[in-house]
């Protein structure tokens, strides 16, 4: 659809809302307009009589907020009467959707005020319990249809601090910086006269002072960092840059205690400024996006638990086995278990990647991640959360943090080298000055240490990657941090999962195949598909979008079998085959719904997944330069049909578990193999956790994903080769800069070797190369992203 | 030519004082979000209107 919304203009999806002849984009926007546009306050009344009008599946789905113990952990502040809390919303998206909430204690009294932080997606709320409880603000916040998401993951992360060292350390050397600057001005253009003698010993004290916390203080993780390499002996680029800052302050201190000179101080501020606002650069992150998920961002806080006969609401981790549970429509299965109902028909996308619904029986194990559709099923829980199958593959190291895979990025590789010659040089004119002037030797091997200092290196990879990143963040292709650029250019196999990865999710095509409908015969079965849940019959109900409805009577439906209905004396069936009593003819193994009127067989609508636009195209770029697979956790139903549209030399391999996933790249990455892989599901968690980038994709970003080194919205899929191409064309770039970056240390050891360097072409020379290596990777990173 | 050492106390102590409210502005977190008061600054205006006929509709 390209429909843009009236009020705020972004395009409408999937759940527009017409209103007065006008589509908007959310409840939101519709909402200011009709403010807007009426000019009256009748739509604060309309809302203020929702609670009557809450969809039917928000009842019961809260419940859990009535748990004292849930709230004391969810909420930010209480005194028993007033509480903040904060709300994750992911449907917020324009400006209105700010309005809205801002705007929530006009709605209702109890509510003080609210707050959006919209980057970060969050909505923090003030408001007195004694008249709102907080299980009655989320439904209302759910009924206005901004439904806050509350997982496991909220009640860990909403009291996290925000670290702010690197601005404040930033933030001192710039004030420094400023400031020495200002000091040590008169030196350079006066060398000699009455006020300066006089004040020249006060503005040196000054300097060195200004100093202190610079180095102390701001450079601080520079020196950690280099001592740490050491210690590890490991020569990173951390070590020549400590190196340089602390043979510039004491080589200054030195200077200004025996008043041979004024220091290097502003050099000194400049460098540490110049590094940390490099620093702050490559520190881009999303807010709004979390790479880091794991299986407690999608399972609920509370599940609702049967004891003695009472419903009683539960905290997940306080779920153990033999606890009888009970889960409504939609809700996911928290635990393994044995299903005590009759019957249930779990959804296990998240697990699998298998979009279609399995039905189970009395007796069956259930596996978490599962999600219930249709009516409420009671199960018993064998395992608790954390030992259940779905959730122990976390347990698996990959995804331990401190398992970082050892990645040595250029700007490292460069440096080991890089130093070692440095040391040489200052060891060769230390030799060169003890035979001829043994005087120099001190002053000369501390002006090679501190020219040498890697200022314009170390600030060539963070602007060129970390301006990269925010390039393709604009794009659409989001990326945990810097390092994930370079680690695309060493790719060697790219892994792609098929559902939800290759095929879209929303649309699946559906064919009919049999002889054509009378008219009345569509609305029969139109309307035997409205009465159903199942999420093939609401898919097959849209096809009949243009056709009436009408009455019917004794609709059965058995689950994993089909519907039956009765119009008048007509007999309707919708299901299996065997339901119906139609010939089973499928042999793609595609998903099938057949029809059958008055015990006829009259057709059937057949599913085919839709593949994205462009993957053929995609597939056969990167098959020049990679090795490439599908890992599909579905049947091999389509198998044929992917052979005759991907290149030759494509593996294919399906009915792969996650495990099994996960085990296949670590397999290839014994192999020698880089490994990139793109998939969407949770199965998909531990591949995209164990390869060397992994991506998630998905059709919205702001639903969630697992935890992978990137996020890439579906919609550019077929930019994928462009994005390869782009990361190594900015490695390039780093590797130019690289080269401008030592012709500048050539001309500056040249200083130094034969003893000329004075503080003020130090001053000219180390901002000068900072800056104009920053001009020079931001002009050409910006000029490759827009081709 | 004592004036020299008032006017590097007066500049010191204004950079200073530059440097701390940044600091306490950093820390009541004005700086956590840059985007949302761009917006919400503009929706002033039809606050104050609404406001306003929220009291007459009352009256």
């Amino acid at each position: 659809m390209d429909t843009t919304c009236y009020h705020c203009g972004t395009p409408c999806e999937k759940d527009a809302i017409a209103f007065d002849a006008k589509i908007f984009c959310c409840n939101g926007c519709k909402t200011v307009y009709e403010i807007l546009n009426q000019n009256e306050l009748s739509c604060y009344y309309d809302f203020e009589k929702s609670p009557g009008s809450i969809p039917k599946e928000l009842k019961g789905k809260y419940d859990y907020l009535d748990n004292q113990e849930i709230i004391n952990k969810l909420v930010e502040f209480s005194d028993g009467k007033t509480t903040v809390v904060s709300f994750y919303i992911p449907h917020m998206h324009c400006s209105s959707c700010i309005w809205i909430l801002e705007n929530l204690d006009k709605l209702n009294g109890a509510i003080t005020h609210g707050i959006v932080n919209f980057p970060n997606k969050t909505f923090r709320v003030t408001f007195n319990t004694e008249t709102i409880t907080i299980k009655e603000l989320v439904t209302l916040l759910s009924a206005i249809g901004y439904e806050p998401y509350i997982s496991l993951e909220s009640l860990e992360v909403g009291k996290k601090k925000v670290d702010r060292t690197l601005l404040y350390q930033l933030v001192i050397a710039a004030f420094a910086f400023g400031n020495v600057m200002l000091m040590s001005f008169p030196e350079y253009v006066q060398s000699h006269g009455y006020w300066l003698d006089k004040y020249k010993p006060l503005f040196r004290l000054l300097m060195l002072l200004y100093s202190i916390p610079v180095v102390f203080y701001s450079a601080k993780s520079y020196l950690v960092s280099a001592y740490k390499g050491l210690r590890n002996g490991i020569l990173n680029i951390d070590v020549p840059i400590s190196l340089g800052i602390l043979v510039l302050f004491f080589r200054s201190i030195y200077d200004v205690v025996t008043g041979v000179g004024q220091g290097y101080f502003d050099s000194l501020t400049g460098l540490v400024f110049f590094l940390l606002v490099g620093k702050y650069f490559q520190q881009q992150t999303y807010n709004f996006l979390s790479f880091e998920r794991d299986y407690k961002s999608y399972f609920p806080i509370a599940v609702t638990t049967i004891e003695k006969g009472k419903e009683l609401i539960k905290q997940i981790y306080d779920v153990k086995a033999g606890n009888r549970l009970l889960i409504r429509n939609g809700e996911l299965l928290p635990v393994d278990g044995i299903l005590i109902s009759d019957k249930a028909l779990i959804d296990y996308s998240f697990v699998t990647g298998e979009r279609n619904p399995i039905l189970k029986n009395n007796g069956d194990p259930l596996f978490a991640g599962g999600k219930q559709l249709g009516d409420a099923i009671e199960m018993d829980a064998t395992k608790s959360v954390e030992n259940s199958y779905l959730t122990q593959m976390w347990s698996n190291a990959v995804f331990d943090k401190s398992n970082t895979k050892d990645f040595k990025s250029l700007t490292d590789r460069v440096s080991q080298y890089f130093t070692f010659v440095i040391l040489i040089v200052a060891l060769l004119a230390a030799v060169y000055w003890y035979f001829h002037d043994i005087k120099l030797i001190f002053p000369v091997v501390s002006a090679i240490l501190i020219v040498a200092c890697p200022c314009a290196l170390a600030l060539a990879a963070p602007f060129a990657l970390g301006n990269t990143i925010r390039l393709f963040g604009k794009t659409g292709f989001y990326l945990k941090n810097t390092q994930v650029v370079e680690r695309m250019t060493h790719l060697t196999t790219l892994i792609f999962d098929k559902t939800g990865t290759l095929t879209s999710t929303e649309a699946s095509v559906i064919n009919y195949k049999g002889r054509t409908l009378s008219k009345d015969e569509k609305q029969m079965v139109k309307s035997v598909l409205r009465a159903s849940n199942h999420p093939l019959s609401r898919r097959i109900y849209k096809e009949f979008s243009d056709v009436a409805t009408v009455a019917l009577s004794d609709f059965e439906e058995q689950l994993g079998s089909g519907i039956k209905a009765y119009f008048n004396t007509t007999a309707i069936r919708i299901g299996t085959a065997s339901f119906v009593g139609a010939k089973q003819v499928n042999e793609k193994k595609n998903t099938v719904v057949y029809i059958a009127i008055d015990n006829e067989f009259v057709g059937q609508f057949e599913f085919k997944n839709n593949y994205r636009a462009g993957l053929e195209a995609v597939f056969s770029k990167l098959a020049k330069d990679y090795k490439l697979v599908v890992l599909s956790g579905d049947n091999d139903g389509e198998k044929k049909y992917l052979q005759s549209i991907l290149p030759d030399g494509v593996e294919l391999l399906f009915n792969q578990k996650p495990q099994d996933k996960l085990d296949y790249v670590a397999q290839l990455q014994e192999q020698g193999e880089n490994v990139m892989m793109l998939g969407d599901g949770l199965n998909d968690a531990g591949a995209l956790a164990q390869s060397d980038v992994g991506i998630a994709l998905a059709e919205d970003i702001n639903v969630f994903s697992p935890a992978c080194d990137a996020i890439f919205d579906a919609k550019q899929f077929e930019n994928l080769p462009a994005f390869i191409s782009k990361s190594k064309k900015t490695s390039k770039i780093i590797i130019l800069s690289f080269i401008f970056s030592f012709l500048y240390n050539i001309v500056g050891l040249s200083f130094a070797i034969v003893g000329d360097l004075s503080p003020i072409i130090a001053a000219i020379l180390m901002p000068l190369s900072s800056i104009s290596i920053v001009f020079f990777v931001t002009i050409l990173t910006n000029r490759i992203n827009k081709n | 030519m004592g004036i020299i050492f008032l006017l590097i106390g007066v500049s010191f102590i204004i950079a200073a004082a530059f440097l701390l409210l940044f600091f306490k502005s950093v820390k009541s977190g004005q700086y956590d979000d840059t985007y949302t008061p761009s917006v919400r600054m503009l929706f002033d205006d039809e606050l104050v209107k609404d406001n306003n006929q929220n009291k007459n509709n009352q009256n």
